[in-house]
């Protein structure tokens, strides 16, 4: 019986990954496929992959996602740093208030903040584009930043930044020299979750954006209604993913490292 | 001796909670001064005060005759090492304790110097390039004195250093500790509830209870010759009895009056008589003296403590010899143990 229910738990995870991995599985087949249409494999070949290069409107728009989500994850990540380190030497009740304005964003539907983010845009003197795209980009991101670098400051001996001015430190070099890198880890996971929410962001984009200025989300969609789809759309997925896990890896396998190393000593 | 430091009628609240009342301390060069009281009793809020990581709010605090109000704590002459040694994280051993001489830009060879005389000094050599969170308990409490001692400051503050070590490590650190203030010669303030360590380790002891000074004097002193209830209590076990001074050298408590060597009361002025435990003999009952009946006896390792019930009120004595619950005894102290103290609140 328990041999039984062990098996059949076994299967039901096997098959949620099979689920979960298919699609990426399909997508990256089919960017090996040399037809066009996608609708039979022809033949194996990386001709898609080129294509990238070729497709003038395709490059462009992993430009602009690309340039959104670097200065967007940079200007998130310092901001969101000090912001997070503000919310930590509050007194207990203004820090849970703050972390409440700081959660509803985060979990407020993206069509909301879109549409709420286009019409104040709209009340402003500047024209929509790639500035607004960017501005919206590091409005969504900094709430992230500030919810993965918390957890870090409270780890944190309190006394840590006093010791620091007590060494001859001024409160910035304090923070600048001690705080900062104690929460390194905090901080490099909320640039990463940053970066990742602004590369697949489509929603928010598709309201703050003007002028024709388009990043990948944006200008699939743009194809998808025209017919006119390329395959090299399928290389550019596939080649996010492989990037993506080789990242993860590399991340697992710094920890696993350190680990090693502190049980070493 | 001259004076290193000067609080002068200094008051802090926090959010209309007076934590520290008008509180004055002179304390002098190559001083080992404790301030010793229970927890909340303004003891750390006067260290950070010292340290600069609390405004005051009125009076002024004298570091060598300048008035260090306006002079932030990286300007402070001062080092300290917390409670939970607040060592920092992303440094090896070595960084740590460089970290201050780094900050005054001093040349790397003087730097090494240094922080390898510190290590002997610790007993850490070999330890430099460790992670400090593979440290044990005792070693960052080491690392942390080191950090701090490196800077030469004039003083150092130590809050409750010892709090988070065992007690064979905690006995060891304070006779190092110690034999560290006096081969140095730093004046050192040291934060502690444990009167324990207090009476072993100071030159005087400043005992504070809700914001206020209660006793400032040696350890003996302290000990001997306990000013009110609440520094006989605090420090080592008593027994407090209420007495009459009938009148200079004869208190009369439970119904019997005793010779003493106190003086300068009111005649029948009503009093706290202290005895220590250890003080108190237990001999065969005996009219002229307090009796009374044996109800607990634990044993203690050097001594046992037994209680002996008098007339509703339960004594403690220390003994190295054992008695029997349901013992009838008398208990003999002479005048010399007797400690005559005035009412706190009369």
């Amino acid at each position: 019986m328990k041999q039984i229910v062990k098996g059949l738990l076994l299967l039901a995870t096997v098959l949620v990954f099979v689920l979960i991995y298919f699609p990426i599985v399909v997508i990256a087949l089919m960017s090996v496929n040399a037809s066009s249409t996608g609708q039979t494999f022809t033949y194996f070949s990386f001709v898609w992959y080129g294509e990238i290069a070729n497709n003038t409107l395709l490059l462009r728009a992993i430009g602009t996602t690309l340039f959104v989500a670097i200065i967007s994850t940079t200007i998130a990540t310092v901001v969101g740093t000090f912001v997070a380190i503000g919310i930590n030497s509050l007194k207990r009740n203004q820090r849970l208030n703050m972390m409440v304005l700081n959660n509803v964003p985060v979990v407020n539907p993206d069509i909301v903040t879109g549409i709420s983010l286009m019409v104040v845009f709209g009340l402003l003197p500047i024209s929509f584009g790639i500035n607004t795209m960017l501005i919206a980009h590091v409005f969504f991101s900094i709430p992230f930043v500030v919810l993965s670098v918390l957890p870090k400051l409270k780890e944190l001996d309190k006394d840590l930044f006093d010791a620091a001015q007590d060494l001859g430190c001024t409160s910035l070099q304090a923070v600048v020299k001690v705080i900062v890198p104690a929460i390194k880890t905090g901080i490099i996971t909320g640039a990463l979750i940053a970066f990742t929410m602004s590369i697949d962001d489509f929603v928010i984009s598709y309201f703050t954006t003007g002028s024709g200025v388009q990043n990948v989300s944006l200008w699939i969609y743009a194809r998808l209604g025209r017919r006119n789809f390329s395959p090299a759309v399928y290389a550019y997925n596939t080649i996010v993913t492989v990037v993506t896990i080789v990242i993860l890896l590399r991340l697992n396998y710094y920890s696993i490292k350190k680990k090693m190393r502190r049980l070493n000593q | 001796m001259s004076d290193i430091l000067k609080i002068d009628h200094v008051t802090k609240s926090f959010d209309d909670k007076v934590v520290l009342n008008n509180i004055s301390l002179t304390i002098k060069h190559n001083e080992f001064v404790t301030l010793l009281g229970p927890s909340g009793c303004g003891k750390t809020t006067l260290l950070r005060l010292i340290g600069g990581f609390e405004t005051l709010d009125q009076g002024h605090i004298y570091f060598e005759d300048e008035d260090v109000l306006n002079i932030p704590p990286n300007k402070r002459k001062v080092n300290t090492v917390f409670q939970h040694y607040a060592l920092f994280p992303h440094l090896n051993v070595f960084d740590n304790i460089a970290f201050g001489l780094k900050l005054k830009k001093q040349p790397k060879e003087e730097i090494n110097k240094a922080v390898m005389n510190m290590l002997m000094l610790v007993k850490l050599e070999g330890y430099e390039w460790r992670n400090v969170d593979t440290l044990s308990g005792g070693q960052k409490q080491r690392v942390a004195i080191a950090r701090a001692l490196v800077n030469q400051p004039n003083l150092l503050l130590l809050d409750e250093p010892l709090g988070a070590l065992d007690l064979k490590l905690r006995q060891d650190m304070q006779y190092e500790l110690k034999e560290m203030q006096r081969r140095l010669g730093i004046t050192f303030i040291f934060v502690t509830h444990d009167q324990e360590e207090a009476l072993t380790m100071s030159d005087r002891v400043v005992v504070m209870n809700e914001g206020l000074i209660q006793q400032v004097g040696s350890p003996q002193d302290i000990y001997n010759e306990p000013i009110n209830q609440f520094s006989a209590s605090f420090i080592g076990e008593s027994n407090i009895i209420d007495g009459v001074m009938v009148t200079d050298y004869e208190v009369v408590f439970e119904g019997i009056s005793h010779p003493c060597v106190d003086h300068g009361f009111e005649n029948n002025e009503k009093v706290d008589v202290v005895i220590r435990p250890e003080d108190i003999v237990l001999i065969k009952p005996d009219q002229q003296m307090i009796q009374g009946v044996v109800t607990d006896i634990i044993f203690k390792g050097v001594h046992y403590e037994i209680c002996v019930m008098v007339n509703d009120k339960e004594y403690v004595i220390h003994s190295t010899r054992a008695k029997h619950i349901g013992d009838k005894v008398s208990l003999k102290f002479g005048p010399n143990d007797i400690h005559i103290m005035r009412k706190s609140d009369a």
